[in-house]
């Protein structure tokens, strides 16, 4: 081994079938020292993150999008095959592949073995999850399987604490040994007479080297026997949405109470701190009211991204898809949308992102149309800070609050639109093509690991104070700019704000959203709210505070309620469900189906539907006496 | 490819689409014709023998969905795969 390859690092790949525990392995592994931050619901990101071996060498380990075979059929499935091909023209091929396999269920995974062993490259079988085999008294010959297979075996259980031990001894060896293992590439699509045939030799090698006992794991049937029962089972999932976006409500509402105080509190200190005048304003309307109003929903959204990540961790979500399949099916959507969909919940950018799992492009493109319908997290705080000060907070029904109610019926609205209107685009633009198929593995229940959840909603916490930090606050700034200057003529009567830049274009828009009910200043709002949807509660938080002074500022919410009618309120809720006011949104979708058209036909349709919905509410709220 | 009632399931080869929950028998083969599904004929063979569908694999039908019985859960030797029996047409057992 040359000089210049021990400090040049390795490059090691994770493959392996989905649920193979491939990504908690690959944490385990890497830890916090990992390079980018996934997406929640599956694997697409392209993740990397770097380790060292027992022996001093620097390994960067790449985690790929769990495969059943090299054949790949989705956008997801091809990144796999084709970086293990080494055909990514910016990196070479991995020096060796660590096939993840779920020892307890061996089968698909000792096929894919198989065929990885035609690719050429140094190649190791990680036995994970070998504690839960052990403890279902499943017994693996290793030494009998590594010879029949004619690939170096090893066991891990990544989830436990040392679990990775033997693995990172051996990767050593391996690290020596990739040069020399090297064989010649011979990889082809195999035919169905190949996957036969390899899978034949699969279970002769499993019936010769693996003793299962007599009685199988018996918890993941019992559960299913009710979570997938045809109604009981569509009852729990409706139940769990329910109690999800419950918690999303009171959960968080001590955490928020306590960050609105000390941005208040903050907004105290530089009050006092700061002389008089603009530059007073601009830390205080600016920047504290700004960026405080929006990272006061971190609570809340990472309560959202906990419950999402427990129930894929747990393998509830590959069920929800099964329950789901035939009523999305009804409404042209795929049962994998569901976790897309699910995650669009979250936020649209990684749920149009997770379609990539999808393999049929009609599918996934139906999906992507609609993701951004689906209440995303940076709706949250337009909803609730105008919920809370229009809707009473009481109680209906003896154990619901009203406003978790109403909340929850915006999170239906948006569902059913997004049903809707993929409902119409399979009927306008895909009637004659029939329908893909739904195939997709039932993984065991698992319980989740707490390090590896944790993990994942401190990805999100970052990722969200990020955007906080950079998009938020230089869309507040421009704001305040917009709302601050020009200044106000000496001696001229009414508030500042009147003569400002954020008023002329309030004004020019008004026009057009007179009818919906809209007044200046939510106009003003609704441009930097193109950044992000959340920047809108902010800004209307600057032109208020601007506007009517100090004592606005850190009560939005009862501003709000003095300044608009009911009507208005409802016609902003109605405006939100569909507007598709985030621009990053509509760059993924640019980028996901490679095509301004698609990005251009999203921004219309969601701008009518808003338009529309908000024309009727207010128009109908109006009449019954709410204006 | 002949496709029978379940009660005659014994004797002869049978659709896998058309078995009711709690069946359970060995696939005798995988036969996809091309109007089976939305994608190729070959292409849903090759899907189905990835997921472990293979001729002497045991199969079980464990759950079906609410409406119209679809999609169906399925037991493959020791994995559960969810299918719709549109594409379980495709899979002949005995």
């Amino acid at each position: 081994m040359s000089v210049s390859s021990q400090a040049e690092p390795l490059h090691f790949a994770l493959i392996g079938t989905p649920n193979s525990g491939k990504t908690a392995l690959f944490n385990a592994l890497t830890g916090s020292r990992q390079k980018v931050a996934n997406y929640p619901g599956v694997t697409v990101e392209r993740k990397s993150g770097m380790l060292q071996t027992p022996g001093g060498r620097s390994v960067n380990l790449i985690d790929l999008p769990g495969t059943y075979s090299l054949r790949a059929r989705s956008p997801d499935e091809e990144v796999t095959r084709d970086f293990v091909l080494g055909r990514f023209k910016s990196e070479a091929a991995p020096d060796l592949l660590l096939c993840v396999a779920d020892s307890t269920n061996l089968r698909l995974a000792l096929r894919l073995v198989l065929e990885l062993k035609r690719v050429g490259l140094p190649l190791l079988l990680v036995l994970n999850m070998i504690d839960i085999a052990r403890r279902r008294g499943i017994d693996i010959d290793l030494d009998k399987l590594s010879a029949e297979l004619g690939v170096p075996v090893i066991t891990a259980a990544a989830v436990r604490r040392g679990g990775t031990d033997d693995l990172m001894r051996r990767l050593d060896e391996l690290a020596l040994a990739t040069e020399a293992a090297r064989a010649e590439a011979a990889w082809q699509p195999p035919t169905a007479g190949e996957l036969r045939a390899a899978q034949r030799e699969a279970d002769r090698i499993i019936a010769a080297s693996v003793r299962t006992p007599a009685a199988p794991d018996t918890l993941t049937a019992r559960l299913d026997a009710v979570l997938l029962h045809p109604v009981a089972g569509l009852v729990i999932l409706l139940a769990i949405l329910f109690v999800m976006f419950q918690a999303v409500f009171t959960w968080a509402k001590p955490l928020m109470d306590q960050i609105t105080a000390g941005f208040d509190a903050l907004g105290v200190l530089s009050q006092s701190w700061l002389p008089e005048g603009l530059l007073q304003s601009f830390v205080q309307n600016g920047v504290i009211s700004g960026v405080g109003s929006v990272i006061v929903f971190l609570p809340q959204i990472l309560i959202l991204f906990l419950f999402i990540l427990l129930l894929e961790d747990l393998g509830y979500m590959a069920r929800a898809a099964f329950l789901m399949d035939r009523i999305m099916g009804g409404a042209g959507l795929h049962g994998r949308a569901f976790i897309p969909l699910l995650s669009s919940f979250a936020c649209a950018i990684p749920g149009i992102m997770a379609t990539r799992v999808i393999d049929n492009p009609r599918d996934r493109l139906t999906t992507i149309l609609v993701a951004p319908l689906m209440t995303c997290s940076a709706r949250i705080p337009v909803y609730t800070l105008i919920i809370a000060a229009f809707i009473p907070d009481k109680t209906v029904w003896g154990f619901a609050s009203l406003q978790g109610v109403v909340m929850f019926g915006l999170y239906a609205a948006g569902i059913v639109s997004a049903l809707g209107v993929s409902a119409l685009a399979k009927f306008m633009f895909w009637r004659e093509s029939p329908t893909p198929p739904f195939m997709l593995e039932l993984p065991d229940y698992k319980l989740p690991r707490p390090r590896s959840v944790l993990m994942g909603v401190y990805t999100r916490a970052k990722m969200f104070l990020h955007r906080a930090g950079t998009t938020i606050f230089s869309m507040m700034v421009l704001i305040w700019f917009l709302a601050s200057f020009p200044r106000p003529p000496e001696g001229a009567a009414g508030p500042a704000i009147d003569y400002s830049l954020a008023s002329w274009i309030g004004h020019a828009m008004e026009p057009v959203t007179k009818a919906i009910g809209f007044n200046w200043q939510i106009n003003v709002a609704l441009i930097p709210g193109m950044a992000a949807r959340e920047v809108a509660v902010a800004a209307l938080g600057t032109v208020y505070a601007i506007e009517g002074g100090k004592e606005n500022a850190a009560q939005i919410g009862q501003t709000l309620a003095q300044h608009w009618s009911l009507a208005t309120a409802l016609a902003v809720l109605a405006w939100y469900i569909f507007a598709p006011q985030c621009a990053s949104t509509l760059a993924v979708i640019k980028r996901e189906t490679g095509s301004w058209k698609w990005m251009a036909v999203t921004f219309g349709y969601m701008l009518a539907l808003a338009y529309i919905a908000a024309l009727i509410t207010y128009n109908v709220a109006a009449a019954l006496g709410a204006a | 490819m002949r496709v029978l009632e379940p009660s005659m399931s014994e004797v002869v080869h049978m659709a896998l689409g058309l078995a009711h929950r709690g069946f359970r028998g060995r696939i005798t083969a995988i036969s996809a014709a091309a109007e089976t599904s939305g994608v190729p004929a070959d292409e849903l063979e090759r899907r189905l023998l990835e997921l472990g569908f293979t001729e002497g694999a045991q199969v079980e039908i464990l759950h079906e969905g609410l409406f119209g019985r679809d999609p169906i859960a399925v037991r493959v030797n020791d994995a559960t795969v969810a299918i719709r029996r549109r594409e379980a047409m495709a899979i002949l057992v005995s």
